[in-house]
């Protein structure tokens, strides 16, 4: 596939320059900081006594930074790049384009400073106060406007799978989060939410959860339809399943908030509905694995000499591994053990950097030769040492939370014989401590990977052309 | 929840399962118009899709979901107001008081439903309900030498008392020490137990509109001066013409008075701080302590065993 290393005058390829190296950078960022939070959880002095330095101030800015600035660069990055490629036709509206870019990047901005400075509407995932709230508003419903212009003046009959995936996130996404920030501000940095108890709960996890079922999973499907297919030079295995499994995801996941809210003051319909619809999800969610995993088969070989098709794959495996686990933490049962654990850090955590992080990344070193006019990446041997340090230290994070989160849970629930508790939720947190140091290393790992990954798309991006040929086959040496 | 909104809910949620069954049907025949396992008549950049049937294990696997899905709404509360056929409820959900949560426990049992948070505290009862009425028929005194007793009332204690007062029981700013034998409201058995069982209001008032800024330091200074602190005297003795109207509650030797609450002033032990600064606040502007009731959340038996448990702290000293 030659003609994919050229850079096509007729598309719009600046903004995805844009966002791919900003994806790159915010990824460091957020995921640093993510490290810097867990050594807290172990060593609670490198907060250095500042108010703007503590876990409480930080997590949020971690979460926003990996989902909304790592995450979010990456599906504006991978959503233009694929609307073009496959429509066949440049980008919408370029200055719609820019916009997007430049609004995207003042938010996440305004989210560093003022986070860290303690504005918060304290929802999980949705902490921006109201003004930045407005701004992701007005650039989402531009993105919204670019991609689908994009697809209705496209140059083929069909639309293709893909892009399924990403227009229903974009406007997914705007739906909930115009619904979840509806508020009545009080000053320029505070606001309370038009929604009351319960009610308010409900909603703060039918955008959280979906959040994570149209952000984190629906745009990222879109993602793994056209890079994996692409990075293998296979046909995607079937439109049938592609087809089924797209609107079965779709309609399910918007369902499954409520599982958030096992055993609280959520009426018991809500909570049995929201469990139902969570255990159903599980398989057309496996759908879209099978889709990727299969796309491969006859180029299983190529596993063996292509690390970014290696990113690709096992980020489809972790998505397995989390969609299974996922359903399975929804069943009321196993709440009851799991929640409020570091289980479902871990959960998190296996969807965030094995799946969601780990697609971004094979996408990105697919991406980043083409857009700059290079052959290759900067060096193959490089990709694969972060493949290696992505994977163990996903894993490392993982099986600790795990562990972590499964012993918290029995412990808490553990009874003497004359019915009162065990231990004390102090004995329980005293126990973790090995765990969150494993986390923490893990958590090392993933960083490095990011640095490493960091240093050589600057390489590539600034590279020599010559230098940057496609490794042909062994040259025979001149005697 | 009105018939319109049960049918609301049990149309969307059985129509999403129902849509998602008959699109799998439809995608399970091959309505593409191209032969299984030929290649789509669409190409996107170069990428081609493959017209395969689903897998099998997969589809059985969709089927077996949708079956468990209705088998669930069957059997528990989902589809708005239908209670489901087990009659099982996870609480007495929409109860506002206490009395009412108790009419509701009965009421439920009358219908036959089976409310899983009451059958928990049944079956607890049951348990463990025979242990602590046997500790109830011992009086305080003894249950505090009795080591086994100690070790509940201990973790009871942990689990219900040490988030103010701390898991050493020592307390802290605002919430009183329990091992100095020093006592607010009286350090007898039975003052314990009430204590514990019906919760406590500590007020002091403000003082600092009437006594002014001077007439609070000098008070202060007095104060201070009561458990032997050095103090200016000059200061100290203007205080004490002042302090007739503290005397009213806490004696007029300072000696405090556990009827209403009010601290021994003599003895260097505070409650918010003993500093000079701390105690021109509290005049100032003020205190209001609460001890809440524990009656009707852990019950009286286990009432009964935290107060020996207490009450063996200063037995130690």
């Amino acid at each position: 596939m030659s003609e994919t290393s050229q850079v096509h005058p007729q598309y719009n390829y600046k903004v995805v320059q844009q966002f791919s190296v900003m994806a790159v950078i915010w990824g460091i960022v957020g995921m640093s900081i993510g490290v810097l939070i867990a050594a807290q959880l172990i060593w609670p002095e490198l907060n250095f006594n500042t108010p703007w330095l503590t876990y409480s101030r930080l997590r949020p800015l971690h979460t926003n930074a990996v989902i909304f600035a790592f995450g979010g660069c990456a599906l504006f990055a991978t959503s233009y790049y694929v609307v073009q490629r496959t429509s066949h036709v440049k980008l919408f509206s370029d200055k719609l384009a820019a916009f997007t870019f430049w609004g995207w990047q003042a938010v996440i901005v305004a989210a560093i400073i003022t986070l860290p400075l303690g504005l918060t509407s304290s929802k999980e995932y949705a902490e921006l106060e109201w003004p930045i709230d407005i701004l992701i508003a007005l650039v989402w419903i531009a993105y919204l406007i670019n991609f689908f212009g994009t697809i209705i003046v496209r140059k083929v009959s069909h639309i293709y799978v893909a892009n399924w995936f990403y227009g229903a996130f974009i406007i997914t996404v705007a739906v909930l989060h115009i619904g979840n920030s509806m508020v009545i501000p009080i000053s320029m940095t505070k606001s309370y939410s038009i929604y009351a108890g319960s009610v308010d709960a409900m909603m703060q996890w039918w955008y959280g959860h979906n959040a994570v079922g149209f952000f984190l999973t629906a745009g990222f499907l879109g993602m793994m339809y056209y890079f994996i297919p692409k990075q293998a030079e296979r046909p995607v295995y079937s439109y049938r399943l592609s087809v089924v499994h797209f609107w079965a995801l779709i309609s399910l996941y918007i369902w499954a908030g409520p599982h958030h809210l096992h055993y609280t003051a959520l009426p018991d319909w809500v909570q049995s509905v929201g469990m139902v619809m969570s255990v159903v999800l599980f398989v057309p969610s496996w759908g879209g694995m099978i889709n990727g995993i299969m796309t491969l088969s006859g180029a299983w070989h190529k596993l063996r000499s292509d690390p970014i098709l290696r990113f690709l794959i096992v980020s489809l495996s972790f998505y397995g591994m989390s969609t299974f686990e996922g359903p399975m933490m929804a069943i009321k049962t196993v709440n009851a053990l799991s929640h409020y654990t570091d289980w479902t850090i871990g959960h998190v955590h296996s969807g965030a950097l094995g799946w969601v992080a780990m697609v971004s990344i094979g996408s990105l070193y697919h991406l980043i030769p083409i857009l700059f006019g290079k052959a290759r990446m900067y060096s193959n041997h490089l990709i694969n040492v972060h493949f290696w340090l992505a994977t163990i230290g996903v894993v490392l994070y993982i099986v600790a939370m795990w562990i972590s989160g499964v012993m918290q849970g029995l412990m808490w629930r553990a009874v003497n014989s004359d019915g009162t508790l065990t231990y004390s939720f102090v004995e329980s947190l005293e126990a973790s401590y090995p765990f969150y140091f494993v986390r923490f290393i893990g958590g090392c790992f993933v960083v490095t990977g990011m640095l490493i990954m960091a240093y050589n798309c600057y390489r590539t991006i600034f590279g020599k052309e010559e230098h940057l040929q496609v490794e042909s086959q062994p040259q025979p040496q001149a005697a | 929840m009105s018939t319109f909104w049960t049918i609301w809910i049990s149309v969307i949620s059985l129509g999403t399962l129902a849509g998602c069954y008959f699109l799998l049907r439809w995608c399970l025949s091959n309505q593409t118009g191209v032969k299984e396992g030929e290649p789509m008549d669409h190409e996107f950049d170069g990428i081609v899709e493959i017209n395969n049937q689903l897998p099998r294990w997969w589809t059985i696997m969709f089927y077996a979901t949708f079956v468990w899905g209705l088998i669930y709404f069957a059997l528990y509360p989902g589809l708005g107001s239908f209670p489901g056929l087990l009659g099982w409820k996870s609480s007495n959900q929409g109860i506002l008081s206490l009395e009412e949560s108790k009419a509701a426990v009965i009421a439920a049992k009358e219908q036959g439903l089976v409310v899983e948070y009451d059958r928990q505290v049944e079956q607890a009862n049951e348990l463990y309900g025979p242990i602590f009425a046997a500790y109830a028929r011992q009086d305080i005194a003894s249950l505090a030498t009795n080591d086994e007793a100690l070790k509940v009332g201990q973790r009871l204690f942990i689990q219900n008392c040490s988030q103010c007062h701390g898991s050493d029981a020592r307390g802290g700013n605002g919430f009183p020490n329990l091992t100095d034998n020093d006592w607010l409201y009286g350090g007898e058995t039975s003052q314990i137990k009430t204590t514990i069982l019906h919760g406590r209001k500590g007020a002091m008032p403000a003082w600092g509109a009437s006594l002014g800024e001077q007439g609070v330091k000098e008070v202060v200074a007095y104060a201070l001066s009561l458990s032997g602190r050095k103090v200016d005297p000059i200061v100290a003795e203007k205080g004490q013409a002042r302090f007739a109207v503290c005397g009213a509650c806490h004696t007029p030797a300072g000696t405090g008075n556990i009827a209403m609450g009010a601290p021994n002033l003599t003895d260097n032990i505070w409650l918010y701080g003993g500093s000079e600064r701390a105690l021109v606040e509290t005049v100032t502007h003020g205190r209001n302590g609460v001890m809440p009731a524990w009656k009707d959340i852990l019950g009286e038996e286990k009432v009964h065993v935290i107060s020996a448990y207490v009450y063996s702290l200063s037995l130690d000293k």
